[in-house]
């Protein structure tokens, strides 16, 4: 039995987040009614022309810098045609020969270790529309029906090297990149909605072959679960086949989630003369150093960098950094939170959103930005458990009545609810007293050596007290008293 | 060089224009005779000579990111009015297999 | 009233002598009588037509008009206007009633001009004879069994007929100036990317450009007054300062209105491949233009004779992938039966496109395709840039270069039908210019055997004012672009 090396590269398409489409001023918003967001040039009527969108260029840059591409001072756009009905020109506006960003690399994190995955390129293109084979309430006698708003929104494909050995590399590779454009704010991520779509060619070869074996094209991929499922599928496949003494004919396949299978798609003998070239309708886009270095300096701090520096400027742990970094809207809550919380609250903070906060927001179905507690509030009452104001128990009682919206701030809550600590000794020394007396059995008990009675006298202590005592002062005062 | 029939019927097929075989035939010497008079560029030395895609060397205009047109149902009626075949919104064509 | 110049109807009607309804009618009374013969219009609307011409009444009586204003001008029809048939000659838009308008026909909207109707082409402007339009072949008003050159056939046909005063046509390889030349008009096709491109439906779009078709280089320069001018919507189009491209004819004229001109003559428009009969009138008119001042040196271009293979693989290439919209699916014909999708797409576009169109499209597939897109598609483009470079380097010699529009008069209707090498043979004086991206006229420069010749005028970059100016000046001392056929009184 042969050693196999599995190959993967992904191309990932990436739906740009601007508001209009890339040569058209129809809008990108998704959901609306079938082309009621496809004008004449998404429709292509005769004699309409293209111009490009400044936005959906500004994005690809912010991607080239964020993963240290070449952005190309000059870059060309090209036609591909072929006939498809989701395709109304016959052709779609794509880059081919001169792309706009070149190269690049990007991180990703294998449990503790990291890898170094090498992009090819970046390119803009159009989407094309949408085929529906069936609607619901309208009957279209086995034909098919053709909306075209999405055809023309932006697209970045992300070409990598062949860099990635397993799915799980794969997978890793593509969350790591769909953080990253979500972080950069270049693209929503929105998989249901088709926002980031991977394909993954992979092919096998017998462990030390220098040459790569033949590849096949996963189409479509549109979960990091379903990405792993048909890689996986698809190597065992491949392998298999070629065990048997088989052939592996390059292909485009698609993914069945029902079967967990791949299956090849319905072959297009034509499907690979696309009849490049460049398309005489657009004008040769030229990108200057000025204009890249003032979106360079509008970019925010990368994830990397960032964990760097929640780890050195913060003291957390470096896993605590990750997970804090996973999208820009988490980490700079986290930081806003902290500038509340003030520099000793760094790490209750990390604790209190890694947890508290995540599992509220998971339990509502809530994403960060729509967090109930803003974190401004979180660091203030963060502040309080650090002053002492309040215990770790009462806080949770702060924060949720932060989340239940019944006060504007965690002192005010305090305030009006009466939860601060009792740290008076004199008063706490007075209820003591009146316990002990109250509670004359659970004293003798004690003094006759069973600890548990000494943990109901605190216990009835903090509950006397309604929890605002200080534990340790309760604990402190009472081994005084009963030691008398 | 000159083209053959197998080569008019598969460019007919890319291109999409059902082509019988008389048809062929008959195009194939048509654009044999095309090919003779655009074989004469082939003997000029064109190393070093950029290709001129436009008659301007100018940069493309890029347009704001804003939207001018949206969600307009008279301007989808007027769209669908001219159209072969459509329903509900949607244009209508033989069923696509994947 | 009818026969009068832009400027003079202009007048007219500014001085409420005749009113645009009047005017409109008279036209549109030609034109149903001469059509039927010259088959020039394949859409007429009257009543859409007058309706224009009363807005435009409307306009001159609050003494709002523009020098455009209540003027008839027919359009060639592969501009899109809204609510008019717009069918590039072509079945496949047998259909196609346009949902907008194109900006060459909203500019001549916001001036006020009339739409007096949609002029026949050949399908989808590839030809030089008009024989390839789906609605049937237009006659030349010279002489009836020749053609009227093309693809701008209909247009030219129907200024030189005076069925309308003015019309608007589109020049990829020449469809303006060789129509032009072969019935006796001006017509010029500006520097790429002057006029906007948006709604004109597209052949080759690197080579495409509209322009105007009159009697007179001054009919001209105010056409393209209208015409010209910036557009957001199509990226090739240029963002210059507005010019009044009429601004050079206005000066005083002597006896040596162009005293200090260089006109440069190629060689390769003076070799053998020109009819003796017309090189004689081109000789005539230099002769003509030395008395107006003018001085002529020789220049060359030597790329020049590779401009028709290089245009036969860039223009194809552009067109193949420019068709490939007409699909069946959105507008336009779709086959009455077929199997499936791949079939309905083939049986579409076999039945809604004529022969010679399918040609260019095959030509067109097969020089992109996998393995001949460097030895064809490349190689034209580098050529295209030879080309470009010949003549940059002439216009450091001379100030407009000067040879033949067409190697002929008018041929017989049929006579090159069968041929298409003859046919795009046609345009070899012609061509190189869009390869340029240059602007240039045709005017008529004499008769032989009862029909006009063209001569041309090509000058550099921008320089349209003064190529109008050098016609003008030539139009000032000639009667040539005077001449009227006979028998469409």
């Amino acid at each position: 039995m042969k050693a196999w090396e599995v190959v993967i590269g992904i191309e990932t398409h990436a739906q740009l987040s601007t508001t209009a489409k890339i040569f058209s001023g129809s809008s990108t918003a998704f959901g609306a009614e079938p082309n009621l967001q496809a004008n004449a040039v998404d429709i292509a009527l005769p004699g309409v022309l293209p111009v490009l969108n400044k936005g959906a260029v500004e994005c690809a840059i912010r991607f080239g810098l964020a993963v240290g591409a070449e952005i190309a001072p000059r870059s060309v756009f090209a036609r591909k045609n072929y006939f498809y009905p989701d395709l109304p020109k016959g052709y779609q506006i794509s880059q081919y020969e001169l792309p706009v960003v070149i190269g690049g690399q990007l991180t990703i994190a294998l449990g503790e270790d990291e890898r170094v995955v090498n992009l090819t390129r970046a390119h803009l293109e159009e989407d094309a529309g949408k085929s529906l084979h069936e609607c619901p309430g309208a009957n279209f006698h086995g034909r098919t029906g053709i909306d075209l708003n999405r055809a023309g929104t932006p697209l970045l494909e992300i070409v990598t090297e062949p860099d990635m050995r397993s799915s799980a590399e794969a997978v890793a590779y593509a969350r790591a990149l769909h953080a990253l454009v979500r972080w950069i704010g270049i693209c929503d991520g929105n998989m249901q909605e088709g926002s980031f779509r991977c394909d993954a060619n992979v092919s096998v070869r017998p462990v030390g072959q220098a040459e790569f074996g033949t590849r096949r094209e996963i189409k479509n991929l549109n979960s990091f679960r379903f990405m792993q499922q048909a890689i996986d599928y698809e190597v065992q496949w491949q392998i298999a086949t070629l065990e048997d003494g088989g052939r592996i004919e390059q292909a485009t396949v698609l993914f069945d989630p029902q079967s967990g299978e791949t299956r090849a798609m319905r072959s297009k003998e034509d499907a690979h003369d696309y009849r490049y070239f460049p398309d005489p309708d657009l004008l040769p886009l030229v990108i200057d150093r000025q204009w890249i270095d003032e979106i360079a300096r509008q970019l925010p701090e990368l994830p990397a960098a960032r964990r760097d520096r929640l780890t050195t400027e913060y003291g957390l742990s470096a896993y605590d950094a990750k997970l804090l970094t996973t999208s820009l809207e988490l980490a700079t809550y986290y930081e806003t939170a902290v500038a509340a919380a003030g520099a000793s609250g760094a790490k209750p903070c990390a604790n209190w959103v890694m947890v508290d906060l995540t599992a509220r927001l998971n339990k509502e179905e809530l994403d960060i930005s729509q967090s109930p507690v803003s974190p401004e509030q979180l660091g203030g009452m963060v502040a309080r458990i650090v002053d002492g104001t309040i215990s770790t128990n009462i806080a949770r009682k702060v924060f949720d009545a932060l989340c239940n919206g019944e006060g504007s701030s965690a002192d005010q809550i305090i305030a009006s609810q009466g939860l601060q600590q009792i740290t008076d000794s004199g008063a706490l020394e007075t209820l003591i007293d009146e316990l002990l007396a109250a509670n004359a059995t659970m004293v003798a008990e004690f003094r006759a050596g069973k600890e548990k009675a000494f943990n109901a006298l605190v216990g009835q202590a903090m509950k006397a007290t309604r929890g605002k005592a200080n534990p340790q002062q309760v604990n402190a005062l009472l081994r005084r008293k009963l030691g008398e | 060089m000159s083209l053959t029939l197998e080569q008019v019927h598969r460019v007919a097929h890319l291109a999409r224009i059902e082509i019988s075989d008389g048809e062929a035939q008959n195009t194939l010497g048509q654009l044999n005779e095309i090919f003779s008079l655009i074989e004469e560029m082939q003997a000029v030395d064109t190393r070093g000579v950029e290709p001129m895609a436009h008659a301007q060397d100018v940069a493309q205009r890029l347009r704001a990111d804003r939207v001018t047109e949206s969600g307009q149902r008279d301007q989808r009626a007027a769209f669908q009015e001219i159209a072969p075949e459509t329903e509900a919104g949607l244009y209508l064509v033989p069923k696509v297999i994947e | 009233m009818i026969t009068d110049s832009l400027q003079a109807l202009a007048s007219a009607l500014a001085t409420r002598k005749v009113s645009s309804v009047e005017l409109t009618r008279q036209y549109l009374e030609r034109i149903a009588r001469h059509n039927p013969q010259l088959n020039a219009f394949i859409t007429v609307d009257e009543a859409a037509s007058l309706t224009q011409a009363s807005a435009a009444d409307e306009r001159l009586a609050k003494g709002e008009g523009g020098p455009l204003t209540g003027i008839p001008i027919a359009h060639k029809d592969i501009f899109c206007a809204q609510g008019w048939l717009t069918t590039c000659g072509s079945k496949m838009l047998n259909n196609f009633v346009s949902p907008y308008d194109a900006a060459v026909i909203a500019r001549f909207k916001a001036a006020g001009a009339v739409l007096l109707g949609k002029t026949n082409m050949d399908e989808f402007a590839m030809g030089s004879s008009n024989e390839t339009s789906f609605y049937g072949p237009v006659k030349n008003p010279w002489k009836a069994d020749c053609v009227p050159g093309g693809s701008s056939g209909g247009s030219a046909a129907a200024v030189a007929a005076v069925l309308a005063p003015a019309a608007t046509g589109t020049d990829t390889g020449g469809s303006i100036r060789q129509p032009a030349a072969l019935c006796n008009l001006t017509g010029m096709k500006p520097t790429y990317g002057v006029v906007s491109r948006y709604g004109m439906i597209a052949f080759a779009s690197s080579l495409d450009q509209a322009g105007p078709l009159a009697h007179s280089a001054a009919d001209c320069a105010l056409l393209l007054n209208a015409m010209a001018g910036f557009d957001e919507r199509d990226s090739t189009s240029l963002e210059r300062p507005r010019e009044d491209y009429g601004k050079e004819l206005a000066a005083a004229a002597d006896d040596r209105p162009l005293a200090g001109l260089k006109i440069g003559l190629p060689a390769e428009f003076f070799d053998h491949g020109c009819s003796p009969d017309v090189m004689q009138l081109v000789e005539a008119a230099i002769a003509e233009y030395r008395k107006l001042g003018a001085e002529t040196v020789a220049v060359n271009l030597p790329s020049m004779q590779l401009s028709v293979a290089a245009y036969y693989v860039i223009a194809p290439a552009e067109a193949s992938s420019n068709l490939a919209r007409f699909d069946g699916v959105r507008y336009g014909y779709r086959a009455p039966e077929y199997q499936d999708l791949n079939d309905m797409y083939s049986k579409s576009r076999a039945q809604g496109f004529g022969a010679e169109v399918k040609r260019r499209i095959l030509i067109g597939t097969y020089v992109l395709s996998h393995g001949y897109y460097d030895a064809y598609y490349l190689q034209a483009q580098r050529i295209r840039r030879l080309i470009a470079m010949d003549f940059a380097k002439a216009f450091q010699q001379c100030d407009v270069i000067l040879g033949p529009t067409s190697p002929s008069t008018a041929f017989k209707l049929g006579e090159k039908a069968a041929d298409p090498v003859q046919m795009y043979l046609s345009d070899i004086y012609t061509i190189a210019v869009n390869l340029a991206g240059l602007p240039a006229l045709s005017i008529p420069c004499g008769f032989a055997g009862g029909l006009p010749a063209g001569l041309q005028l090509i000058g550099d970059y921008f320089t349209e004012s003064r190529l109008l100016n050098v016609a003008h000046r030539y139009q000032q001392a000639s009667d040539w672009h005077l001449q009227r056929p006979a028998g469409f009184n």
